[in-house]
């Protein structure tokens, strides 16, 4: 009875493997896809390398191939092969000693993403770790994220595991260290927020309108000709008054 | 209701809007009213305010009579103020402009005006010195700023002169107007640098072409006219400024190092005649002139409308002066008198009589010990064992020493050398010259002395520079820290330990009853008579932990230890060998909580050319150096850290890392050194490198070198990095989350390794200007968010603490100042609720951001602090105007909701407005305004509702706030008497009741 599961197990497990051999993880920034009017920026292709050796001296090696595309949309894809045995072996090293800590590093080379290609490469490289045991333990699987600033320049790298946990649990399952099950994203810079001054007058005018529109929308003369009015003519009619008197005395003082 | 509705239709549509604005403002105001003005009573109680004017420059004094009570300073920090120079209290301070703008070029002082060139020959300025008052303003023309004197026409005082590198021109001392101005002939080659006249109808102007010739021109007072100009070889003259003087009736005097001789040349003659050379040896002196020390000459004109003494001071070293007279012939001279030592000499004129003023040390006989020493004492770190500096008037005419004239300057232990004297001389009733002296040291302080030698007031100048502070807790009283001492001892048997609690229960009751004494005595007295004097020995904590000790930095090298409560400096320490531009950072390392361990502060200071940094170890209570091992730092020190590692002493762990990225630990014990070793592992550090725009994490290993582990790069062709600030270590945070209208909790996401870091674009064009705002996690380098304000540029200040950063930029398009508030959550589960690690917080924090509008520019901001972070946050807001705002954070959440809903009611959520208030009851300071401020430090108190705010700039201010108020302090007019005599009443009421229900029920069992 339970050989037959096992059996069915294996079977599936095999086409598996021969996926994950050439395993690729996708992403964009969710910008439209579309209009293939940037063939300049057809997408280029940099080193991710990686590090994880028990002593502390850091030596890197190819992971694999981070697939970018700037310009108008900004995406990113990883190509990346299998472990091989020694790999694993020291990656499992790493885990056995984790006493001492041991980092698995990763890196990729500075680059811009929107300049022409000759332009892109500066020198130095950035660099982000996390601890080799967490790796082995969520059995390689992890978060890789890219950062841009505001002029496409990539500035740092981050990589997390989920879960990221040392709990010293053993990983008995070599398949589990054999390829990676990466999530890769790109992050731009968010736009901080004005003030919204032109929500909030409007917010006010809505709630003036609701409130009805009181004596307040009446102009001044509206609201008050019923004094100014007689008050207007009592002036014309004395004003008046004066004048011919006026004129009066100064006829007189002739 | 209808006089608003009036204004509204005569004003435009614009208008309209605003009014309409600012009036929900009011009235959503008035639903938060929380008012924290103070009442009348209560100013001074709490609070007090110093103001400083910065080192002395130029000082002059009112008039030399005995009464007169005025002096005049003018000062680096661009300030010309008077004081009473009987308490040395400011009497009218102008603050102008900081930076080159606003600087003093020369101060002048004739009769009831002062005079003042003012930005590099920008201004000229006359000040009525009775109150203060601008008299008038004139603007220059343009040119470096070189001389200005004062002009007499027939024996009064009408004009002044000023001399730039190109022109001259001469303005009426009455309305300032230019009476005429003339161009310099020849001035691309020759050096302008002086401007002499002795009373005559001409003014002269010196200049020279050094190593080539002198020359000379003579102007016409009355039109400006030149009439005589003339040049003299003189192949040996490089500067008029510092090698020359007039002295006598018009003659030139100057000073040659290299032949050691004296020139002479009358400026007056009609016909060219040479320079005429008096070697020094003729004058049987001998030329001792110490290794690269320029001589300089010193003299005196008493009055502007008559020539200039013809006695005169040669300085041939730092502490040798000679007094010289020059002859009536006009080129032979004659020594007067030799003084050697002396550090500083003065001339002061009362009537007709002229004294020199000279400043000797006391102790001769050391003097001429350290005479033999090669280097110039001045310069040398060497602390010679001086306990005073005499100070002695001398007749001019004659060089005899006037009697009863000694003034005894003490010089303190820590304190700094006399700089400069200056001499206010006035004729006694008995024709007798009597004096006073102010001295200024080279720590910047003011001292004003009195015949025979009386120290009537002290200024300390260095306090208008203060870098950084910290508040130290002061220690137990003895009794109290023998109390404490007891539990940390280890136990020796049950018997002694009752005895010597029993004893320490007796010493407190004892303490208890003889503060109980002092209540009672001290409540007989009138109240005014109480004083409570505070001196370094009878400091000690208070019972709310209110009262601190403020140990300050200064820029000028000077520390100071002032009691928080009063004001007053209780230490102070000059560090002698600091340059003028080092960097400090100050560094508490032990508490005053591990008695009988002292408490320890440490300052490092760096040197921001080499970036070599030295450390000094002291005490924060009194003041004093440890004489603790220093490590050696022989490389730059590019960070340092505070570990939570304490060693055997209770002094925490500072990790100090150099440009080779190497740590040396202090104290390096073998005890810190086991634990280092054990953590190295999970010490993480980081560096930032703003100009190359790198920011960069790296672990220790075992061996304290380091590895580095992670690496962000800011492009500096787009970006630079201008601050980050991680939180304070001593923060704590209450409340983990914030319960919602629905009742479930957000919480907040409270990571101590959040690092802050502002940036600005290098591109200043206002549309494409923008600030960056980035948060890092300083263990991991992941960026945590990463926001850009778009059509911003700085000064940006910003405030980072529990889960928000608010940060204020100015907006380029709308041409305003803005608030920004950027708020990060969890989110309604937590991850991981018992520990917080960096390595593992896989999930990004929710951020959350709102901007506001803010009426004003800032100068500074800093949040308030509380011991258990129970009560509020208030920002601390230090406006340009001196004014310091206290804004509840209320105002700047970011979920202040658009449109009110019944869930955001319940949250107590203000509703959203674009303007941010400014109230004048949230200025903390009322009307003590802080000129300056530069920076706020605020520090917990033993009460929580108390925070202690320290404000400091030109001035300094201290008092308290209660940002959610005094909750738990019972008010000053608490009525005691009220409530203790209720409780009497009931007490009583209860016990007669009792005693007749007794009575009562006996009653009924009898019936």
């Amino acid at each position: 009875m339970a050989s037959v599961p096992r059996s069915f197990l294996l079977l599936s497990i095999i086409p598996t493997i021969l996926i994950l051999c050439a395993d690729f993880a996708c992403c964009n920034t969710g910008r439209k896809t579309g209009d293939g009017l940037d063939t300049d920026f057809s997408g280029f292709s940099v080193p991710l390398e990686h590090s994880f050796q028990v002593d502390d001296v850091s030596r890197f090696r190819m992971r694999g191939a981070l697939q970018l595309r700037g310009g108008r949309e900004t995406s990113v894809s990883l190509s990346q092969s299998q472990l091989s045995e020694e790999d694993r072996n020291t990656l499992k090293v790493g885990e056995e000693v984790a006493a001492v800590d041991g980092l698995y590093k990763i890196r990729v080379p500075r680059v811009s993403l929107t300049d022409r290609q000759t332009e892109r490469q500066m020198d130095g490289y950035l660099t982000a770790f996390v601890r080799a045991c967490s790796l082995v333990e969520s059995h390689l699987s992890d978060v890789i994220t890219l950062h841009t600033d505001v002029s496409g320049y990539l500035i740092g790298v981050s990589i997390v595991t989920i879960p990221g946990a040392c709990r010293g649990t053993e990983v008995e399952d070599e398949v589990d260290l054999e390829a990676f099950n990466t999530t890769l994203t790109i992050i731009a810079p968010t736009n901080a927020p004005q003030p919204e001054t032109a929500l909030f007058i409007e917010r006010m005018d809505i709630e003036h309108e609701k409130r009805g529109k009181p004596q307040e929308q009446k102009s001044f003369f509206a609201k008050y000709w019923m004094y100014i009015v007689p008050l207007v003519l009592f002036l014309m009619m004395s004003g008046a008054q004066d004048q011919s008197g006026g004129g009066a005395a100064n006829g007189g003082g002739r | 209701m209808y006089p608003p509705s009036l204004v509204v239709t005569f004003t435009k549509k614009s208008s309209v809007k605003m009014a309409k604005l600012t009036s929900l403002f009011v009235i959503s105001l008035s639903f938060f009213c929380i008012s924290e003005a103070v009442f009348e009573d209560q100013v001074g109680k709490f609070d007090w305010r110093q103001q400083y004017v910065g080192k002395t420059l130029f000082a002059h004094f009112e008039s030399n009579t005995q009464s007169s009570k005025k002096m005049f300073v003018a000062t680096d920090k661009n300030i010309f103020a008077s004081f009473n120079s009987r308490t040395g209290d400011l009497l009218w301070r102008h603050v102008d402009k900081t930076g080159p703008e606003g600087s003093i070029d020369i101060l002048l002082l004739h009769g009831q005006d002062a005079l003042m060139v003012v930005g590099d020959g920008r201004l000229l300025r006359s000040w009525d010195t009775n109150i203060g008052g601008l008299n008038w303003e004139a603007v220059l023309d343009t040119g470096s700023f070189q001389a200005a004197c004062f002009v007499a026409i027939q024996d009064t005082v009408k004009l002044v002169a000023v001399l730039k590198k190109a022109a001259l021109s001469l303005h009426y001392l009455s309305n300032g107007h230019q009476k005429w101005v003339e161009n310099l002939p020849d001035s691309d080659a020759v050096q302008y640098q002086a401007v002499y006249s002795g009373g005559e109808e001409e003014v002269y102007v010196l200049g020279v072409v050094p190593n080539s010739h002198l020359t000379i021109i003579a102007y016409s007072l009355e039109d400006g006219e030149i009439i005589k100009q003339r040049s003299v070889e003189a192949s040996w003259l490089s500067s008029v400024e510092s090698s020359c003087v007039v002295v006598g009736q018009g003659v030139l005097m100057c000073v040659d190092p290299a032949t050691l001789a004296l020139y002479t040349l009358p400026i007056q003659a009609e016909e060219t005649p040479e320079f005429s050379q008096i070697l020094l040896q003729v004058l049987y002196l001998s030329p001792t002139v110490s290794p690269g020390f320029q001589p300089v000459l010193v003299s005196s004109q008493p009055h502007p409308a008559r020539s200039p003494l013809s006695e005169f001071f040669l300085q041939l070293g730092p502490d040798h002066h000679v007094l010289l007279q020059l002859n009536a012939d006009g080129y032979t001279i004659a020594p007067l008198r030799d003084f050697q030592p002396a550090f500083l000499v003065s001339f002061a004129t009362t009537g007709k009589k002229t004294v020199a003023a000279v400043m000797t040390p006391k102790n001769e006989t050391v003097m001429l010990r350290h005479s033999c020493d090669p280097n110039p004492r001045w310069l040398s770190p060497l602390s010679f064992p001086l306990q005073a500096c005499a100070i002695n008037l001398f007749s001019v005419d004659s060089g005899r020493r006037l009697l009863d004239t000694t003034v005894l300057f003490p010089l303190e232990l820590n304190g700094g050398k006399p700089h400069a004297l200056y001499v206010h001389a006035f004729l006694k009733k008995d024709d007798s010259v009597g004096y006073r002296v102010l001295v200024q040291t080279q720590d910047h302080a003011l001292t004003f002395i009195q015949q025979p030698g009386r120290v009537v007031w002290t200024r300390e100048e260095a306090l208008a520079d203060v870098v950084t502070m910290e508040m130290v807790d002061l220690p137990l009283t003895g009794t109290q820290a023998e109390l404490e001492g007891e539990f940390g001892k280890k136990a020796d048997g049950l018997f002694p330990m009752v005895l010597k609690r029993l004893s320490s229960q007796v010493t407190l009751l004892q303490a208890w009853l003889a503060h109980l004494w002092k209540l009672f005595y001290e409540a007989r007295k009138p109240r005014g008579q109480v004083k409570n004097e505070v001196t370094i020995e009878t400091l000690s904590r208070d019972e709310f932990n209110l009262q601190k000790m403020m140990v300050m930095v200064t820029a000028s090298g000077k520390l100071f230890g002032i009691d928080s409560k009063s004001g007053s400096i209780l230490w102070k320490h000059y560090l002698e060998n600091v340059q003028p531009n080092a960097a400090f950072k100050l560094i508490v390392q032990r508490t005053t909580a591990h008695f009988p361990h002292p408490p320890q502060c440490t300052l490092l200071i760096k040197d921001k050319d080499t970036g070599l940094a030295t450390l000094h170890v002291f005490n924060p209570i009194f003041g004093r150096k440890s004489h603790i091992a220093l490590p050696a730092l022989p490389r730059p020190i590019l960070q340092s850290l505070l570990l939570p590692v304490i060693d055997q002493d209770y002094a925490k762990v500072l990790l100090l890392v150099d440009d080779q990225y190497k740590v040396t630990a202090f104290p390096s014990t073998k005890n810190v050194l086991q634990q280092l070793q054990e953590m190295a592992s999970s010490i993480f550090f980081y560096l930032i490198r703003s100009d190359q725009g790198n920011l960069s994490g790296f672990r220790l290993r075992k061996d304290l070198s380091t590895e580095r582990i992670w690496e962000v790069v800011l492009p500096t062709e787009v970006q630079k990095i201008v601050a980050v600030k991680g939180k304070r270590p001593n923060e704590h945070v209450h409340s983990q989350g914030r319960v919602m209208g629905d009742r479930s909790v957000l919480y907040k996401y409270l990571n101590p390794n959040l690092l802050a870091v502002v940036t600005e674009s290098t591109d200043t064009h206002p549309e494409r200007a923008f600030v960056g705002v980035f948060l890092v996690d300083g263990v991991t380098g992941r960026i945590i968010h990463e926001a850009v304000q778009r059509k911003a540029r700085g000064p940006v200040h910003f405030v980072h603490s529990e889960n928000w950063v608010v940060y204020e930029y100015w907006n380029t398009k709308s041409r305003r100042n803005e608030f920004s508030v950027l708020e990060l959550f969890e989110g309604t589960e937590l991850y991981n609720s018992t520990v917080f690690s960096s390595l593992d917080r896989p999930h990004l924090p929710q951020v959350l951001q709102q901007t506001y509008i803010f009426p004003s520019p800032i100068t500074t901001m800093e949040a308030t602090l509380t011991e258990k972070g129970i009560t509020s946050r208030h920002l601390l807001v230090g406006l340009p105007s001196g004014a310091i705002l206290s804004l509840p954070k209320m105002f700047l959440d970011p979920r202040r909701p658009e449109v009110v809903t019944e869930h955001s009611r319940e949250e107590n959520l203000i509703p959203y407005a674009p303007e941010m208030p400014i109230r004048t009851e949230w200025f903390i300071n009322y009307n003590q305004t802080v000129a300056r401020v530069k920076g706020i430090y605020t520090a917990p108190s033993g009460l929580e509702s108390t925070c202690l705010v320290v404000a400091y700039g030109l001035d300094i201010y201290q008092t308290r706030v209660y940002p959610s108020k005094q909750f738990d302090v019972l008010k000053d007019d608490y009525d005691y008497v009220l409530i203790s005599s209720v409780l009497f009443a009931l007490f009583f009421a209860t016990m007669i009741s009792k005693r007749l229900a007794q009575v009562k029920l006996l009653n009924r069992a009898w019936r």
